[in-house]
């Protein structure tokens, strides 16, 4: 199986090469979510492409969400080649037409992606978690489970959590006693959403709300809370490279792919495509998680992953065993009611 | 050559319309050339102005006319399935429509998806209803696959909800355009299905307190700055010049500084194991962190003072003018020094306190990044919820109508301000 993936590598390598001198002065227009994320993919995906085809990227952040890909589309000038999208965008791009549709044929061998992880669209690019963190240094006991997230008793402090009902509302049912294979079903319910904001009830007072992902170990590190809802690669990211003395707790972790996708009328789009096919290959695919702790979404790019990094991946068996994971079709239906009663509990 | 009024008397009727004089000729002539050239000049005036007009006009009015437009257009259904909406728009809105409408709908469904257009509508759907998005996404699935010999019952066995009344009232609404829906449900109020107009439930009604809030927020702020800038800018106007230009700069430079350093900072003196906290706890004041940030107090001290230069020095420029004469003529006349600053001085700078107060509160209204850094889960103001409708839900319908709400406050207080203080007397540095 070896042989046959470094043959296909070697191959991929040979088309880049071939086609590198009709492209060598293109530049693709990269759109991350920045940060620590955007530094990691530099180095394990963009220099790489950039040696092998000489196609160059130049970046830029957001936040998320689709307005400007939209209000570009509408205009009739993408400037945009290739976006880092969050599964639901995703979904609701490809659905309005703004992504290219993606040619599944390209990639090669398929079947060992996790399934769901390749769309009509766009390729999941790694698997990433939301997570809760605390200071090792300052909490006596360690937390363990997200009961403990929610026991002000046992842990008392600030909680930190994302200004979102998603995942929030998630963990508030699993924490109240809801298996975590049922927690979607529940929240369908107008029963089961007046139970998670029951349950979020108890540690309202003590919620700090962040905005932005950098904020999540920046509130931990300024001692504003005690324990943080968070991105797990960030919070890896600032124990490894920042020294902190943050801890993960994994349990009911909340996981979900990461795409790339080619916007509709991006300038670019068969160097985009090239680079999606590329970045997919499993050992291009395993690089990323040197520099930061994602996963690859396909198996075969396990065996490529540092062995003693597994351990802080999301996929990894012993932080996998109670993962949820994000059911974006149900966001897609529900997030304006579910926002909407979400707003008003903020207030309230 | 003078106009002659006589040429034209009542008296000389012969003359008038058919055999117009010499004179009355001459006159008539000389005022259209005066005419044409008092035209030219002012074509030339219009014209050295018209890159500026042009400007305005494209970079500021078209596009706050457009946001606007947006809060009364409804065309997603229209665009997406063009053919049903004009059916619906013709239906007369009782019950569950024939087979003919299914067929439509059946068909239209098929269209919009290939095309790319579904999820579009899918999604103006939701607006109205949760799960309508996947009601219809289903269906458009299942539509693609066979036809069968009629499309409605096979529509209601495939989904219940295609019998439902309400699922046809829902779509026709968001078939016809344009409408005051996204207006209503700025104020939250909703047109319930016996077609009147009602508050939308407790728990789903957001937006009439955060425009309270806002406006809330945005005048105690200008309350606060108009406290502690009132004697910043009498110091400035009536120290020595060499002093006051160095107080100056205590003004100047924050105002420099960008609103995004200064929230930061803020953030970083008053967060639970910041500055102020250990200095407090240092000092023993305080055993616990005093609560600082995350909320109101401060959202209130952060804008206070990012706008607070705005207000100094409005008001300076207007104190700076005031001539000392009249306090000293009105000391001299046996006022106590106190009486003659509230009677004399303070009248005659009113006119700052207007500019600076008017200033301070439309800026505070747009307020967004300050709030959400430093408030709380009960500070939102009304632009980050008009953000959020942008950006993560897309529904620009809504976001025009917030838009459009807080337009209006804006031109509302205007009108207030204008009366009570005149714009025209309003100076600004």
């Amino acid at each position: 199986m070896r042989t046959s993936l470094k043959l296909h590598c070697a191959s991929l390598a040979v088309l880049a090469f071939a086609t590198s001198a009709s492209h060598a002065a293109e530049t693709l227009n990269v759109v991350t979510f920045g940060g620590a994320f955007e530094a990691a993919a530099k180095k394990a995906w963009f220099e790489p492409f950039t040696q092998a085809s000489g196609v160059t990227f130049a970046t830029e952040s957001y936040d998320g969400g689709l307005a400007k890909l939209s209000a570009m589309e509408q205009a009739k000038n993408t400037t945009w080649d290739l976006i880092d999208m969050e599964t639901n965008d995703a979904i609701t791009a490809c659905d309005e037409g703004l992504l290219k549709k993606f040619d599944k044929k390209t990639l090669g061998k398929t079947s060992d992606f996790i399934s769901g992880s390749i769309s009509e669209c766009a390729v999941a690019s790694m698997v990433w978690s939301t997570i809760y963190a605390y200071d090792a240094s300052k909490l006596k006991a360690a937390p363990t489970s997200v009961n403990d997230f929610f026991d002000l008793q046992k842990f008392p402090g600030k909680r930190g959590l994302r200004k979102s009902p998603k995942v929030t509302m998630e963990w508030a049912l699993i924490a109240d006693g809801v298996d975590p294979k049922d927690v979607y079903k529940v929240l369908a319910t107008p029963a089961g959403v007046d139970r998670a904001f029951k349950k979020l009830d108890t540690i309202k007072k003590n919620i700090v709300w962040w905005e932005s992902g950098a904020q999540a170990p920046q509130l931990l590190a300024d001692g504003a809370v005690a324990m943080v809802q968070a991105y797990n690669g960030r919070i890896d990211d600032a124990a490894k490279k920042d020294k902190k003395p943050f801890k993960a707790v994994w349990d009911a972790q909340v996981y979900d792919f990461e795409w790339w996708g080619v916007p509709a009328g991006a300038k670019h789009a068969d160097a985009a495509a090239k680079f999606i096919v590329s970045q997919a290959q499993p050992k291009a695919s395993a690089d990323l998680s040197k520099y930061i702790a994602y996963a690859p979404p396909r198996k075969d790019a396990i065996q490529y992953v540092d062995k003693q990094r597994l351990a802080d991946m999301p996929t990894a068996p012993e932080n996998f065993k109670r993962a949820v994971q994000i059911n974006a079709n149900f966001w897609a239906d529900n997030a304006d009611a579910i926002n909407k009663r979400f707003q008003v509990w903020l207030t309230q | 050559m003078p106009a002659s009024p006589h040429a034209r008397s009542p008296g000389n009727p012969g003359n008038h319309g058919t055999h117009p004089s010499a004179e009355g000729l001459a006159t008539a002539a000389a005022r259209q050339t005066y005419r044409r050239v008092q035209r030219h000049a002012s074509m030339r005036a219009l014209l050295l102005t018209l890159p500026l007009i042009v400007f305005l006009l494209s970079t500021f009015i078209a596009p706050i006319a457009m946001l606007l437009a947006r809060s009364v257009q409804n065309h997603e259904m229209a665009d997406g399935m063009p053919h049903l909406a004009r059916a619906l728009v013709a239906w007369d809105g009782n019950g569950v429509p024939g087979e003919t409408t299914f067929a439509l709908l059946a068909a239209d469904l098929k269209q919009a998806r290939e095309s790319g257009q579904l999820g579009t509508v899918a999604r103006r759907m939701n607006f109205a209803q949760p799960e309508f998005r996947s009601l219809l996404m289903r269906t458009a699935r299942a539509v693609g696959d066979d036809t069968p010999a009629a499309w409605k019952p096979a529509l209601i066995e495939l989904d219940a909800r295609w019998d439902s009344p309400e699922t046809w009232r829902l779509l026709k609404r968001a078939a016809t355009s344009p409408t005051p829906d996204y207006l209503l449900a700025g104020m939250d109020a909703q047109v319930i299905p016996q077609g009147t107009v009602a508050s939308v439930p407790d728990n789903a009604s957001v937006y009439r307190e955060a425009f309270l809030r806002t406006i809330s927020i945005s005048a105690t702020v200008t309350i606060l700055c108009l406290i502690l800038g009132y004697p910043v800018a009498w110091l400035l106007a009536n120290l020595p010049e060499k002093q006051s230009h160095r107080l100056m700069l205590f003004v100047i430079v924050p105002f420099w500084t960008s609103l995004l350093v200064r929230t930061t900072a803020w953030y970083v003196l008053l967060q639970p194991g910041g500055v102020i906290n250990s200095l407090l706890s240092m000092l023993g004041l305080t055993s616990h962190p005093v609560a600082l940030i995350f909320n109101r107090t401060g959202v209130l001290i952060g804008m206070t003072h990012v706008l607070l230069p705005y207000m100094i020095l409005a008001i300076y420029s207007v104190m700076k003018s005031v001539s000392p004469i009249y306090m000293r003529a009105a000391k001299s006349l046996g006022a106590h020094p106190f009486t003659a600053f509230v009677r004399i001085y303070i009248p005659q700078t009113l006119p700052g306190v207007g500019a600076g107060c008017f200033l301070v509160f439309v800026l505070a209204l747009g307020y967004y990044i300050t709030p959400s850094l430093l408030g709380g889960a009960g500070d939102e103001m009304i632009s980050q919820l008009i953000a959020m409708q942008t950006n993560t839900q897309l529904n620009w319908g809504l976001a025009g109508a917030l838009s459009a709400y807080l337009v209006i406050f804006t031109a509302v207080f205007y009108f207030i301000f204008n009366r009570i203080v005149g714009i025209d007397r309003l100076r600004f540095g």
